[in-house]
């Protein structure tokens, strides 16, 4: 019994390396220390009741970023593994099948649980408040989504320490995610934990698509919306017309696995590159998904510190929806290199480099805003700086990738990999943090050491230059990707130990960032953001205290026109003596709690995990749950509730002391 | 909160909307989007079917595999059941609820025959040694059909479970619009099915 236990373990959890147990202790003695506070505290009632089964947007909002945050930590930690070992020639620091393990994940979660997690969050928390909306469309869907991606992200990462990690590279491409080649379970968490968090995804695409249609304050004309939700709505658009595919495609992949079906096998009939070819059809689209918020972000940012109307809006707008069409076009860009003809990559080429014309239209129009503007360097504004400079060098080597013909020549080397870092840390990073920085005092009611946030930019912007600049020209001296090591006669020792270098930076720069958290929930009181504005903003959400009261607007406002808050501001201003608008307090109408999504993210995690283990005992019980569920949602009809008017009144009164003492 | 001494404020609010907009239409338009992500899926799986339908791996092949004339009774059975869900809404906007009830019940009931005609043919091609595994054809083949099964399966579980909120709450704006809602869904999946029909068992037997 015992020896029969001992083998069954030995498969089941990961054994054998040193740093895996480490990790293993430290991940217990986390989870311990987490589960300790709350009891020694007596806080599981209300963790239950204000934030797990919250379906507020701006705390959903809330839970989305920090869940970004610890994957940005355990996605930077493999990254600083892969440049430790990859500082010295002949390294031995880690075992090939390791390293695969670790580009692998290193990609996944960058992507997938810390960049759409991190987006989201932001969509969470200001898209409805920029609207003058008091909720998303959907609320219960929109806590569904969270807790779907939070089920699918802790599944993908259980892999870490049970069952083994996959290792077939961020987009699992057939042969080697088969099967045949790829025997264990890591493959099996990659699609399930992708496949439950990429549910979620795409009702969050709907519900945001719903939410900036048919939400909008009276008088918020499409044409006189801010931009960030423009650019929330050109990236849901993609999300609906992409996620779908990538749900197919994983599907296919894993009845390939489970069931023996051929799609992307080498015998039987099958055709892995139809795989690549699918998984790009979303792949390419997902880094306009993510990219286009941050243009969105961008736009808000630069408009508000520059103290001047954006120039240019409606290219603006015009760009970011060209761009989410034509970023379905291009998928064929990521592997000229498969034979399909000079036809087909002339297509695509082409299509590639068109996409550059919007951009470039996008980074004029900020460069025109800043033009004659009375400009203030706080640190969202230094990240805004930061981004158009490294975007520009970004964007630039990626038309060079586009030439059909040359890349033959960059194909997967480190010239890719410089480029791609490049876009998404210069674009995508840098603009999320940008948006942080910038939204951080509406989503908490204080402001964050500006001090502190400049070392983290610095390091930041510094350690990316120094870490990614040395792999462009180690791709063109011939290092390809995924490479665990290489030997002193090649020459790229001195260019490997500076970009190693570079990321410790960047390491660094992280840790600035959490000291300058810490710091500041440390000095809350000194730092309250009493005026709800505090950078003389342009957009409703300045328009109402920091943090918003849970209904957001106690009066729905009425827009006239695009900035409206800053318009406003200026009215009052130039005649003080007019007074405001007279404004009649109703119930407010609101969704309930609720701890359906939660708990059926739980049997989604269950069904899941029985379908890696090839375990129908813990399938079936997890998608009937799933089912009970729905059908629990689908017969109660006590989910919303009004706000009576007294209780406005106060929290409003309430806001108010606090305030003006 | 208070919301239970606020049943008369809930009514007097229930008429003017204007601060916040209509629920039920912004749930369907909800569903409309939705069914566009459900076309992307097949889609792909149409794809797939396309690009691998002659990869037989020396297996049988559509024109081996299928009888036409069981495929034209099933999909008679799927576009009348189409025709009586169509009459399922008619009576909805009547406010006849009894009659309303009864053609889903007519509705599910031919799903329900359609989808035993389908499992029928999956265990006639698995007999004859047809499996998922044996080609690439197949593996197509099973996995599109069979998600448009999957799509009407779960359509029969949602209209019985709709049936028995009509029976008990009756018609209200909310089960109004989940009957709308079952009904789009309803004629998206026999638009599909037309797909299906020419694209893999049509244009296959010729």
């Amino acid at each position: 019994m015992l020896e029969h236990i001992k083998s069954f373990a030995s498969g089941f959890f990961v054994t054998g390396d040193p740093m895996i147990y480490g990790a293993d202790v430290s991940i217990l003695l986390t989870i311990l220390a987490v589960l300790f506070t709350l009891t020694y505290f007596k806080k599981w009632r209300w963790l239950w009741k204000e934030w797990l089964t919250s379906v507020d947007h701006k705390k959903i909002g809330i839970m989305y970023i920090l869940s970004a945050f610890l994957m940005l930590f355990r996605g930077g930690v493999d990254a600083l593994l892969m440049r430790a070992q990859l500082a010295m020639p002949n390294s031995n620091l880690l075992q090939p099948d390791h390293y695969n393990e670790i580009f692998t994940t290193h990609g996944v979660i960058m992507i997938l649980f810390m960049a759409m997690p991190f987006m989201f969050g932001l969509f969470n928390v200001i898209v409805p408040l920029q609207i003058g909306a008091r909720d998303v469309a959907f609320p219960f869907l929109n806590s569904l989504s969270f807790w779907l991606f939070f089920a699918g992200a802790m599944l993908f990462n259980l892999s870490f320490v049970i069952g083994g990690s996959p290792d077939a590279g961020w987009l699992a491409y057939p042969p080697y995610s088969e099967l045949m080649y790829n025997p264990g379970v890591g493959q099996d968490f990659y699609i399930w934990g992708i496949q439950i968090s990429g549910i979620g995804s795409l009702m969050t695409g709907i519900n945001f698509i719903a939410t900036i249609l048919k939400m909008r304050a009276p008088g918020i004309k499409l044409m006189k919306m801010p931009l960030f939700p423009w650019s929330v709505l050109s990236s849901c658009i993609a999300i609906i017309f992409s996620f779908p595919i990538l749900t197919a495609t994983l599907a296919l992949l894993f009845l390939d696995r489970y069931a023996g079906a051929h799609f992307f096998t080498l015998d039987g009939g099958g055709n892995p590159m139809m795989y690549i070819n699918l998984i790009w059809m979303w792949g390419h689209p997902e880094v306009y998904i993510i990219v286009l918020p941050a243009f969105g972000i961008f736009s808000e940012i630069v408009s508000t510190f520059s103290r001047k109307k954006l120039f240019g809006y409606h290219s603006m707008v015009y760009a970011m929806m060209i761009i989410s069409i034509l970023s379905f076009l291009v998928w064929a860009h990521h592997f000229f290199t498969m034979g399909s003809g000079a036809d087909v990559n002339s297509f695509f080429a082409l299509t590639t480099m068109l996409i550059a014309i919007p951009t470039g239209v996008k980074v004029f129009n900020w460069l025109f805003t800043m033009f004659r503007g009375r400009i203030t360097v706080r640190t969202p504004m230094l990240w805004t700086i930061g981004f158009i400079p490294c975007f520009i060098v970004g964007g630039l080597t990626g038309v060079l990738l586009s030439v059909a013909p040359a890349d033959f020549q960059f194909h997967n080397s480190y010239f890719l990999i410089a480029h791609f870092h490049q876009v998404i840390i210069g674009g995508v990073v840098f603009g999320y943090f940008a948006g942080l920085y910038y939204w951080w005092p509406k989503m908490f009611g204080f402001t964050l050491n500006e001090h502190i946030g400049k070392w983290a930019f610095w390091f930041w912007n510094i350690g990316f230059y120094v870490c990614f600049m040395p792999q462009y020209v180690l791709g063109l001296m011939g290092m390809t990707r995924r490479v665990v090591s290489y030997s002193w006669d090649k020459g790229w020792w001195p260019l490997n130990l500076v970009s190693t270098i570079g990321a410790g930076l960047m390491g660094i720069a992280f840790l600035f960032q959490a000291w300058q958290i810490f710091h500041g929930i440390k000095h809350y009181r000194k730092n309250r953001d009493t005026t709800g504005d505090p950078w003389n903003g342009r957009t409703l959400e300045w328009s109402i205290p920091s943090p918003a009261p849970h209904y957001n607007f106690a009066v729905v406002p009425q827009v006239s026109e695009l900035d409206d808050w800053w318009e406003e501001k200026q009215r009052r201003e130039h005649n003080p003596y007019v007074p405001p608008a007279k404004e009649i307090i109703e119930p407010i109408h609101m969704p309930k709690n609720s701890g359906i999504p939660i708990l059926m993210a739980g049997f989604w995690f269950m069904a899941g995990f029985g379908f890696v283990f090839h375990w129908l005992w813990l399938t079936v019980p997890g998608l009937a749950g799933v089912a009970i569920c729905m059908l629990a949602h689908s017969f109660n009809d006590d989910s919303d509730y009004y706000i009576p008017i007294e209780e406005i009144k106060e929290t409003e009164a309430a806001i108010r002391k606090v305030t003006t003492s | 909160m208070k919301s239970s001494s606020l049943k008369n404020v809930q009514k007097h609010h229930s008429d003017r909307h204007h601060s916040h907009p209509d629920m039920e239409e912004m749930r369907t338009f909800g569903f409309w989007i939705y069914l566009m992500t459900d076309i992307m899926i097949f889609g792909t799986f149409f794809a797939t079917y396309i690009v691998l339908h002659n990869n037989t791996n020396g297996g049988p092949g559509p024109a081996d595999l299928f009888e036409l004339s069981g495929v034209i009774v099933s999909t008679f059975i799927l576009l009348t059941s189409s025709y009586t869900c169509g009459l399922a809404v008619l009576a909805l906007n009547k406010g006849k609820k009894q009659a309303l009830i009864g053609w889903l019940a007519v509705t599910a009931l031919l799903g329900a025959v359609f989808i035993g005609l389908e499992i029928n043919e999956f265990a006639h091609m698995v007999h004859e040694g047809a499996t998922m595994s044996r080609s690439a054809f197949l593996s197509a083949f099973y996995t599109l059909v069979g998600t448009h099964g999957l799509h009407v399966t779960v359509g029969l579980v949602w209209m019985i479970a709709l049936m028995v909120q009509l029976s008990v709450k009756g018609i209200t704006p909310v089960t109004k619009r989940k009957v709308n809602i079952i009904s789009l869904f309803w004629h998206f999946l026999d638009v599909v099915w037309i797909f299906v029909f020419t694209v893999v068992y049509l244009m296959g037997v010729k």
